[in-house]
């Protein structure tokens, strides 16, 4: 039986669509500072890459503290379980109306393949973009005030491992803007991750492991 | 309640971000308007020389007045005879050279090549009377030329070919009784005729900067500022701040925009950032050479052709020689736009006599050192002068060529025309040995650009560096430029994930679409 869950919470949805705004506001900024095209103008998009790069890091720091206090980083610990299946399923399964292999429920939002997807996103990617863009803002400072253990020779490597990360990113996007409509309809996941709820197959054992959760919270 | 706070909080610090980002620094804005102000200020002369009975005379001599200057301004005869106006050397290290005694006594350039042997007409511009001639003496303090520094009467002028002495229709007395602090016509009745004509050797210095407008120099703008030589070149005691690379090695002396404006006069920090590793003067001068033409190319090797036995001389549209019976053929350019090197302000130099090791290359007369990796150096323009000029294949050394001589059948090249003899005369009289060959070989000299800084929303916009296509910046290549430089594997690869992801999409959902069709159709 189908039944309507709050499945995205407030700050959750929150931190996804900012997020969204963020990224994709910092990859065209981005690729005008890399030369590909002109829009804003290149000092223009330089200050707006840097001013959009800290609200990213602001907004990362507050989601690290949500997922820590919540819990919520559980959601992301990587898992063989039907990780085959969820293969199977993309490559096979979804053209011939077969049942998704991974429930969706509110202790497991993500099949095995988003598990991994999101974890290399938010241990590496994100990390690298972040470390990255803030050497290439303060690559200069170190070398001028001459302190020879963190000085950096050239922008070179930091600067290419930061389009590398670019180009991961633009790509993840692509396929994750595809991806949202294989849920159980084409907008079924859309409009969780805008209203926070959605219609999902009840699962009385998970039920009862919610409850007792809030029971142990309260 | 708590996610509430977390989201407000979190709006908080990005406003606090957006405004520390965008809202501009006020403070450097009133600092322009300071100097601008210190430095409209006219200058009121402290004593009225007229007055004084020691310039109430008739003077005969050039010197007499230096003598009457020195009466009540002892010791500065002193002063000057220690700065390189007097010397015309400095001794400065140079890299694998050691220290050596340099300057325009004995350097060579690639224009006129040596003074050595040329006196008579070259220290035209010495900041004295007689040098060259065998009754002069360094230190001899009537010979110093207060005068061509210090005439505030703008009538005082050196004779031509008079080994520094003044054209005799100077009034002396009148020069004498109107001295004063120099001037830009001071400064530039030498420096604009750097290489024997109006802008021929520095670009960036030359007689439209008697009376420059906005557009030509924002300093020194008659309708602006109006600054004059000295308030940037400051001196004490005579000595006068500022290098010029083609007769220094040293970082030392140097005169930079920061000592007024400081490292970082920039409203935007993504400006300010830029100083560290831009020199101002990259930026704000964008172009030089913008009222007249400045020599590009000196060709020798084509200088002693004569017309039914005389020499002669070609024109260009603008009245700039193309060529020149006693000096060649030339190449000029205005409204230039600059090369650019990384310059630490420390230099080398071709020394007269030196041998040159590689043939295949133009020979550099002057090194300007630095690079990326060198935290002292800076992006800088720089003009690039090209020579072709006399040289022994056989001793594999420049030759310092007799040019000038009063009259015929000394080997003087602009007497006689004859290259064999104004080399022979020439290295003879320079002390150099010479194999009784003469060549031409390739030459380089590089000068950094200082002047002409232009209005600022004529400086140099982002992306005329920024860019991979005719970046300003494209042959310095030891560093990596956002929007210049790409690796074009990452490139590559970067567009061929894109583009899979993107195929890929299409291509699955195209499936889901024909297999649904198809599940509707058997249903």
């Amino acid at each position: 039986m189908k039944k309507k869950v709050y499945i995205y919470k407030g700050f959750e949805r929150f931190w996804h669509w900012s997020q969204a705004i963020l990224v994709i506001f910092l990859a065209f900024t981005g690729f005008e500072v890399h030369g590909s095209y002109k829009f804003f103008g290149y000092e223009n998009a330089t200050v707006y890459h840097q001013i959009a790069a800290y609200s990213y890091i602001v907004l990362v720091i507050f989601t690290i503290f949500w997922h820590f206090t919540t819990g919520e980083w559980r959601q992301y610990i990587p898992t063989w379980k039907n990780f085959k299946a969820q293969i199977n399923y993309y490559l096979f399964g979804i053209f011939k109306n077969a049942p998704h292999p991974t429930k969706k429920t509110v202790l497991t939002k993500l099949n095995p393949l988003q598990k991994l997807t999101y974890l290399g996103l938010k241990l590496l990617v994100i990390p690298v973009m972040a470390t990255t863009g803030l050497l290439y803002m303060f690559y200069r400072y170190p070398q001028s005030h001459r302190i020879e253990s963190i000085n950096i020779d050239s922008l070179h490597t930091i600067a290419l491992i930061h389009t590398i990360g670019a180009f991961l990113i633009i790509a993840f996007l692509i396929a994750h803007l595809y991806l949202i409509t294989t849920g159980s309809t084409v907008t079924s996941n859309l409009k969780a991750m805008l209203t926070g709820y959605e219609d999902i197959e009840s699962d009385e054992k998970e039920d009862n492991k919610v409850e007792e959760i809030k029971e142990e919270i309260n | 309640m708590g996610k509430y706070f977390l989201i407000l909080a979190f709006l908080g610090i990005e406003l606090a971000v957006v405004l520390n980002v965008l809202v501009p620094n006020q403070d450097n804005a009133k600092d322009l308007d300071l100097l601008k102000a210190k430095y409209s200020k006219e200058e009121k002369q402290p004593a009225d020389h007229s007055k004084f009975a020691a310039l109430n005379k008739h003077f005969d001599r050039p010197e007499d007045v230096t003598l009457a200057c020195i009466s009540c301004h002892n010791e500065r005869d002193k002063q000057i005879m220690a700065t390189n106006h007097w010397t015309w050397e400095k001794t400065e290290y140079m890299k694998g050279k050691g220290i050596v005694n340099f300057g325009k006594i004995n350097a060579i350039n690639n224009f006129c090549v040596s003074i050595k042997g040329n006196e008579g007409s070259c220290v035209k511009c010495h900041a004295g009377f007689g040098l060259g001639k065998p009754e002069f003496s360094l230190n001899d303090s009537a010979k110093v030329d207060c005068l061509i520094c210090h005439d505030n009467s703008e009538t005082y002028m050196k004779g031509q070919d008079m080994n520094g002495f003044p054209d005799p229709t100077v009034d002396l007395t009148k020069v004498a009784q109107n001295v004063g602090k120099p001037e830009r016509s001071n400064c530039g009745v030498c420096h604009f005729y750097g290489g024997g004509g109006n802008n021929v050797k520095h670009g960036d210095l030359e007689e439209a900067l008697f009376e420059p407008n906005k557009e030509l120099d924002v300093h020194m703008a008659v309708d602006q500022v109006n600054m004059q030589c000295v308030d940037c070149h400051k001196t004490i005691d005579h000595k006068i701040k500022g290098n010029l690379y083609s007769v220094s090695s040293m970082d030392l002396n140097r005169l930079t925009c920061d000592e007024c404006h400081s490292a970082t006069p920039h409203k935007e920090d993504i400006l300010n950032e830029h100083t560290l590793k831009v020199a101002c003067q990259t930026c704000h001068i964008p172009t030089y050479a913008k009222a007249n033409a400045t020599k590009l190319e000196w060709d020798w090797s084509t200088a002693g052709r004569l017309r039914n036995g005389e020499p002669y001389e070609i024109d260009d549209k603008d009245g700039n020689h193309t060529y020149l019976s006693i000096k060649g053929s030339f190449k000029w350019g205005k409204n230039l736009q600059p090369d650019y090197a990384w310059f630490n302000g420390t230099a080398n130099h071709y020394l007269m006599g030196e041998v040159v090791k590689d043939t295949t290359q133009p020979v550099q007369i002057n090194t300007l050192y630095g690079s990326y990796s060198d935290v002292n150096s800076k992006i800088t323009p720089i003009k690039i002068h090209k020579g072709n000029q006399p040289y022994d294949p056989i001793n594999r050394i420049l030759i310092t060529p007799k040019l000038y001589a009063d009259k015929k059948g000394e080997g003087a090249l602009w007497m006689d025309f004859d290259w064999q003899k104004s080399a022979e005369v020439g290295m003879k009289e320079t002390g150099l040995p010479y194999s009784g060959k003469v060549g031409f070989i390739k030459t380089e000299a590089y000068c950094p650009l200082n002047h002409m800084v232009a209005p600022k929303e004529k400086s140099v916009s982002c992306t005329e560096c920024h860019t991979n296509s005719n970046s300003r910046l494209a042959n310095l290549k030891d560093f990596y430029m956002p929007a210049r430089d790409r690796s074009p594997f990452i490139e590559d690869f970067g567009l061929a994930f894109i583009a899979l992801a993107f195929g890929g999409s299409l291509v699955h959902g195209g499936a889901r679409i024909i297999s649904k069709s198809k599940t509707n159709k058997k249903g």
